[in-house]
């Protein structure tokens, strides 16, 4: 593959990759050590619901509606779930199983049953994504990387996953000690003075804020794998806190790039002509990136 | 035409499609209480999105072997063995790691679930021509559902409800207190693993049905659903499986009538209606109950409290208090008693002077324990222990 088509083909769901697995990846580490790993299982599936009834009322996919969209149905699903927990006194991980798999069903439903063939938004893509179509399509070569009539052209996704990555980037720095106090030891945060309920809710916002942005890239379920594997795998490297971010974010980096390239490159080794999904490669390569850790992690047990 | 598909008159595909999808709803009814009541409820997700990887190996195994690569009981064989290893994979990694169980849950099933669509893009490009439709085994598609594939669905929900019902006192006993089956002899893991078997069971002959991304809520809902209205194990099961059964019927049947409907999200819509309705109006777990409850209770301490005022002369400045005393004929809208009220307080006065002895008194200390604000001392203590407690207050002073 020559630059050109590199810049063209590659470049753009390369970075789109690599950024939404590290914007998973960092609000990610706090829901594995919290022992919330499936609360990013269930934003990842009620962020559906969220974007298809923005698109219902707006009629076109761009960022605000299905960013608010989104939220709403997030905070939708917390009170919800929330509600059940308290009023019917039943257990937090099936109070969850019972609306997050509700509100997919009906964003699935809804999803089926609108003509959304204008635009870039069915089943199947809501599902696993489409990294391979977010392709800059007006870059000729690398200088293409200079010439702002070509910027002009880059999609959208690029500066909506990449806003979000460094407004991630930017609170963990911000908020790094609250987050560390309240994560290890809530009852010692809470005699701080710190508010631990806020810094709680803020985990679960800046993860609906992730999964929205990669949706796009990676779709709602193969989000979960950006969430929990690379920073499962930290987990199991390292005992300190700003290790494990480090190593997550590598992870994160990794399995974006080797499993990008695995799936554009890799079938033409065997002589086939298609590539294989790239979003399920990059979850691919996170699980086995997990599964070395699991197996010779050095703060495996 | 909805009547024509939930009594069976649609014709030979959706009455099929309906009997298959009411026996499942009811296996996995029954099935997901056990895991429901063991607090495992999530773990039928990571099993769910393990299969999918076994869907596409055993296509391509079948293809590569010059079979027809959608024969079902093949791609069922296929699910159930990754869907094993997924399951195999969550133990080991929160058992042997320092991974707890959730965070080996949401691995296990994004990273099956990516390798599973790999495969399945592999396979649209190896199936030159022939359509392969894998797809339909993420939200389930019962369109062109052959006779065979309906009978091996039908079998596998019955296989799993007598299963339950032979394993089900051992289940009920680990659901409950698993510490105290394992003292009383019961191997905790074989009965985990065989309710993890039996969820495993349901989990692949739901896939053609509902599909393997919502098969989890049709073990979740119906028993979340049956635990609202009941605390016995045996009502949960039963319940569970009935809501199952009818609303895989009803979802079923909603699908067959319309085009382009999918019968999953369907089936787990109508079960999640039913989970409203029961949230709403079940009995002590209801959002109508409990709201119930918590007016008779505010009632109950704002009337007491308001007579123990007006018994000592207080002025009551509480507006809901003077409303309900008001309401009740015992007090004036300035807050002067009534002379209903006079006697109501004064006897409330009593009461609360008795508890006060009674609670000072060791021999009556469990009786005493008793004692919240409401409950009438004549309710807890006997006529003889009320002379006593009378003897010691002393003859009724004027009010003043």
């Amino acid at each position: 593959m020559n630059g050109a088509d590199f810049v063209t083909f590659s470049l753009t769901p390369l970075l789109i990759g690599s950024l939404a697995a590290l914007a998973c990846a960092l609000p990610g580490n706090f829901l594995v050590l919290r022992r919330q790993a499936l609360v990013g299982d269930a934003i990842s599936h009620v962020v559906l619901p969220g974007i298809v009834l923005a698109f219902l009322v707006t009629g076109t996919i761009s960022t605000w509606p299905m960013l608010l969209g989104s939220a709403a149905s997030a905070v939708m699903a917390v009170v919800l779930i929330e509600a059940i927990r308290r009023f019917g006194r039943i257990e937090p991980g099936a109070a969850m199983g019972v609306v997050f798999t509700a509100m997919f069903a009906a964003g699935v439903l809804v999803l089926e049953k609108s003509d959304t063939s204008g635009v870039h938004l069915d089943v199947e893509h809501a599902l696993f994504g489409n990294l391979e179509s977010l392709i800059w399509l007006d870059a000729t070569g690398w200088t293409s990387l200079v010439d702002p009539v070509a910027l002009a052209g880059l999609p959208p996704e690029l500066f909506r996953i990449g806003l979000v990555t460094v407004v991630i980037g930017l609170c963990l720095a911000a908020f790094w000690r609250p987050l560390a106090i309240s994560t290890f030891d809530e009852g010692f945060a809470r005699t701080l003075g710190l508010p631990v309920r806020a810094i709680g809710l803020g985990i679960v916002i800046a993860s609906a804020l992730a999964a929205v942005a990669a949706f796009d890239a990676v779709g709602s379920i193969i989000v979960i794998a950006m969430f929990i594997c690379p920073p499962a795998a930290a987990r199991l490297m390292t005992n300190r806190l700003g290790a494990q971010v480090a190593w997550s974010a590598a992870f994160a980096l990794i399995a974006a790039t080797l499993g990008f390239t695995l799936s554009a490159s890799g079938p033409a080794w065997f002589g086939s002509e298609n590539a294989v999904s790239a979003a399920g490669m990059v979850g691919t390569v996170a699980g086995m990136i997990l599964a070395c850790a699991a197996l010779f992690g050095p703060a495996r047990t | 035409m909805l009547r024509d598909a939930l009594t069976f008159q649609l014709g030979y595909n959706a009455t099929l499609v309906t009997v298959a999808a009411v026996l499942l709803g009811i296996a996995a009814g029954v099935t997901g209480t056990f895991l429901f009541l063991r607090k495992r409820a999530l773990v039928s997700d990571a099993i769910a999105h393990a299969t999918l990887p076994g869907i596409g190996l055993a296509f391509i195994a079948l293809t590569l072997s010059g079979h027809d690569g959608r024969y079902l009981p093949g791609l069922l064989a296929g699910s159930a063995i990754t869907a094993m290893s997924g399951l195999f994979a969550v133990q080991w990694l929160s058992s042997r790691t320092r991974l707890s169980e959730d965070a080996a849950i949401g691995a296990v099933l994004s990273a099956y679930f990516s390798l599973g669509i790999v495969l399945l893009t592999i396979i649209q490009t190896m199936s030159t021509g022939q359509q392969a439709g894998l797809e339909g085994f993420l939200l389930g598609s019962t369109a062109g559902m052959l006779l065979s594939d309906a009978i091996l669905i039908a079998l596998g929900g019955l296989l799993v409800v007598a299963l339950v019902f032979l394993f089900r006192r051992p289940m009920s006993l680990v659901s409950f207190d698993p510490g105290f089956a394992s003292t009383s002899g019961v191997r905790l893991d074989r009965i985990d693993l065989t309710m993890m078997g039996l969820v495993l069971g349901v989990t692949v002959v739901g896939l053609k049905v509902v599909g393997l991304i919502l098969i989890v809520a049709l073990l979740i809902i119906p028993p979340v659903t049956a635990r609202l209205w009941t605390n016995r194990v045996e009502l949960v099961v039963i319940l569970a499986g009935a809501f199952g059964g009818i609303a895989a019927w009803l979802g079923a049947g909603l699908s067959a009538s319309a085009p382009d409907l999918p019968t999953g999200p369907l089936i787990v819509l109508v079960s999640f209606c039913a989970f409203a309705v029961s949230m709403a109006f079940a009995p002590r777990r209801g959002l109508l109950s409990s709201f119930v409850r918590h007016r008779r209770f505010q009632t109950g301490v704002h009337l007491r409290q308001g007579l123990l005022a007006l018994a000592q002369g207080q002025p009551i400045y509480e507006p809901l208090t003077i409303r309900l005393l008001k309401a009740r004929g015992l007090a004036r809208a300035d807050g002067v008693p009534t002379r209903k009220g006079t006697i109501r307080a004064a006897r409330a006065f009593r009461d609360e002077k008795r508890w006060e002895v009674a609670r000072a008194t060791p021999e009556l200390e469990l009786a005493a324990a008793r004692y919240d604000g409401l409950t009438q001392i004549e309710d807890v203590l006997t006529a003889d222990q009320i002379v006593e407690i009378d003897r010691r207050i002393g003859p009724p002073e004027a009010v003043p």
